[in-house]
């Protein structure tokens, strides 16, 4: 991983040569343009349902798609579709608010740890191992099942875990980058370790964890999924997929419907930002694209 | 190979040591006083001041926070974890009995997944950019962002509901372990498929590679003898560490299947705030993760000798 922080770095291509690049890249247009119409349907929900997400109507539960409620109703005659729409909100906000915390976190910690070095670099890293040490998800479940479940928890769980992939990467490339003669040449001209490090380090480092986050967003809006599944996310009556999914399960053989369409709209979540941190990736460094 | 195999040793223990301080302040992280809690958990909501403080004396709780680590780990180290909550049973004797199902399950979808992805990796690195190498990185993308628990439920839907090949529940045939394997199996051949891949073009691109051709060996012969050699030695590195992953997938795809294992014991465990049995289970899972990367870290020095000579 080092190494390929390094080639990133070095690799420095111009931010406009790296758009152009990723505008070629057809699986990362179609991951961004996937993404995009998700925001544009959390962000317009309200106009977008058909149906109050919420409603019972138990004189329409468990319909198969059709003209009236396009993908079926559940098992309490809510609108399928509207509570899909909604459940995207859900989704998004989790991997967002998660992104946010964990990358924030991780990139301070593990800038600190690669350019303080010494000690400071010990004891984090150190504590790094020590939570790498756990599976993730196991540590999180326990986290959120103890906490009680609700999406705060979901989202604290994940974030005690995430931040360290993030600074492990960060210290790496601050460690490759700190010898440089731009840096020091800011230090010879007096520039303090801050304005050293938000103005000449980081700027340099950025190209990794944009890659980070957007492959981070996948891992997040699945990880928080697989703990709704698990009854440990946002409980009923809230729309969320990973919950629907579960609250599903009982009429798999009457109404697969439940099962098929919210695994179908995390699967095609996670897909568009894998596909989009793909194509970033080989955009921030073409020597990648070839060797996969 | 002495001095590093201590180096890794002295790691190790530095991080079991935090790894049992975690588990152990799990029981500490519940809102509201443990004791009360472990009373109402084990005599009814309605307890009284004396039972909880009996409990407190009971389970130790009235003492120093490190002499209670202290003895909990002691314990621990024994295999004594304390008693169910929920069963009566000793903690020890329930991880023992669940243990041998969580490997099973892990063995067996590793199996499926090296069967799916050693050979997709190597055609596509091969034959870089044709067709198969095309569809196959698409398939392991999908593979990738497919949700274990949504392809559970599908394989379900489809070989035990619709055809009604397979059972959904159960242990001890092989038709139990199958839907279990494939769902677990199947995001583990994703991410080995791309690293074979990738490790075959790196490997093709070194200059003994191109001697090889230059001497004028078939292409077969440089690929099994020059190339698939040292191409599986990140593979190897990368088959350990999903062992990892096994484990967390585990949890879910045990729940999904009602396969008793240590996944679905701590996910039990966790609705019932059975605490000793959860701190149990997450201390026996994390060795277990802690011991295979060990494992992995000295079989890559191993098999790669330059390791050995970077860290020293």
């Amino acid at each position: 991983m080092h190494d390929l922080v390094v080639k990133i770095i070095e690799s420095g291509p111009p931010l406009l040569e790296a758009m152009r690049r990723l505008a070629k890249h057809r699986l990362a247009l179609a991951g961004g343009a996937i993404i995009i119409i998700l925001c544009l349907t959390a962000l317009l929900a309200p106009w977008l349902a058909p149906h109050d997400p919420n409603r019972q109507q138990l004189a329409y539960r468990l319909l198969p798609p059709g003209e009236a409620f396009l993908l079926g109703t559940d098992n309490l005659g809510r609108c399928v579709l509207s509570r899909l729409i909604y459940g995207a909100r859900v989704s998004l906000k989790v991997g967002l608010v998660v992104v946010s915390i964990t990358c924030a976190v991780g990139v301070a910690l593990g800038a600190l740890a690669g350019y303080r070095g010494g000690l400071v670099d010990e004891l984090i890293m150190r504590f790094v191992d020590v939570l790498l040490a756990f599976p993730g998800i196991v540590l999180a479940l326990v986290i959120a099942g103890i906490m009680g479940p609700s999406l705060f928890s979901v989202m604290f769980a994940i974030s005690l875990i995430g931040w360290t992939s993030y600074a492990r990467v960060v210290r790496g490339a601050v460690l490759a980058v700190k010898e440089r003669e731009y840096v020091e040449a800011a230090r010879s001209l007096g520039a303090g370790d801050a304005r050293i490090l938000w103005q000449h380090i980081l700027p340099n480092i950025m190209a990794p964890v944009i890659v980070m986050a957007t492959l981070g967003m996948a891992h997040v809006i699945l990880a928080s999924a697989a703990l709704s599944f698990l009854g440990l996310g946002m409980q009923p009556p809230h729309a969320e997929w990973g919950s629907m999914l579960s609250g599903g399960r009982p009429f798999m053989r009457t109404a697969p419907h439940l099962t098929i369409f919210p695994g179908l709209a995390i699967m095609l979540t996670v897909l568009a930002f894998n596909f989009l941190g793909d194509g970033l990736r080989d955009a921030l460094d073409p020597w990648l694209k070839e060797t996969g | 190979m002495v001095k590093y195999l201590l180096r890794r040793f002295y790691a190790l223990l530095f991080i079991l040591l935090c790894v049992s301080a975690i588990t152990f302040s799990l029981m500490h992280l519940v809102p509201g006083d443990p004791a009360r809690v472990i009373a109402e958990k084990k005599y009814g909501e309605e307890v009284t001041a004396e039972t909880v403080e009996l409990v407190r004396e009971e389970m130790g709780l009235h003492r120093p926070i490190y002499l209670q680590y202290f003895h909990w780990l002691g314990g621990a180290l024994r295999g004594d974890f304390g008693t169910s909550f929920r069963t009566g049973r000793l903690v020890g004797e329930e991880l023992r009995a669940r243990l041998p199902a969580t490997v099973e399950l892990a063995l067996a979808a590793m199996l499926v997944s090296l069967l799916i992805a050693i050979p997709a990796g190597i055609i596509s690195a091969v034959k870089q950019y044709s067709l198969l190498d095309n569809t196959a990185m698409l398939a392991a993308m999908l593979g990738v962002s497919l949700p274990n628990f949504w392809l559970g439920l599908l394989l379900i839907l489809v070989f035990s509901v619709q055809l009604e090949w397979l059972p959904v529940f159960g242990r001890g045939e092989l038709k139990h372990l199958v839907l279990p394997a494939l769902t677990l199996g199947t995001g583990m051949a994703a991410v080995t498929t791309r690293l074979t891949r990738s490790s075959i073009l790196e490997v093709l691109r070194q200059d003994y590679v191109r001697t090889a051709r230059a001497k004028g060996l078939t292409e077969m012969l440089v690929t099994s003898r020059h190339v698939l050699k040292n191409s599986f030695i990140p593979v190897i590195t990368v088959i350990g560490l999903q062992f990892g992953a096994l484990l967390e997938g585990a949890v879910v795809v045990e729940v999904i299947f009602a396969w008793p294992g240590i996944g679905r014991l701590l996910y039990d465990s966790i609705f019932a705030r059975d605490y000793p049995v959860i701190q149990g289970c997450v201390f026996v899972i994390a060795v277990m993760y802690v011991l295979v990367n060990l494992l992995v870290d000295i079989s890559y020095a191993w098999l790669d000798p330059r390791i050995r000579y970077e860290v020293k």
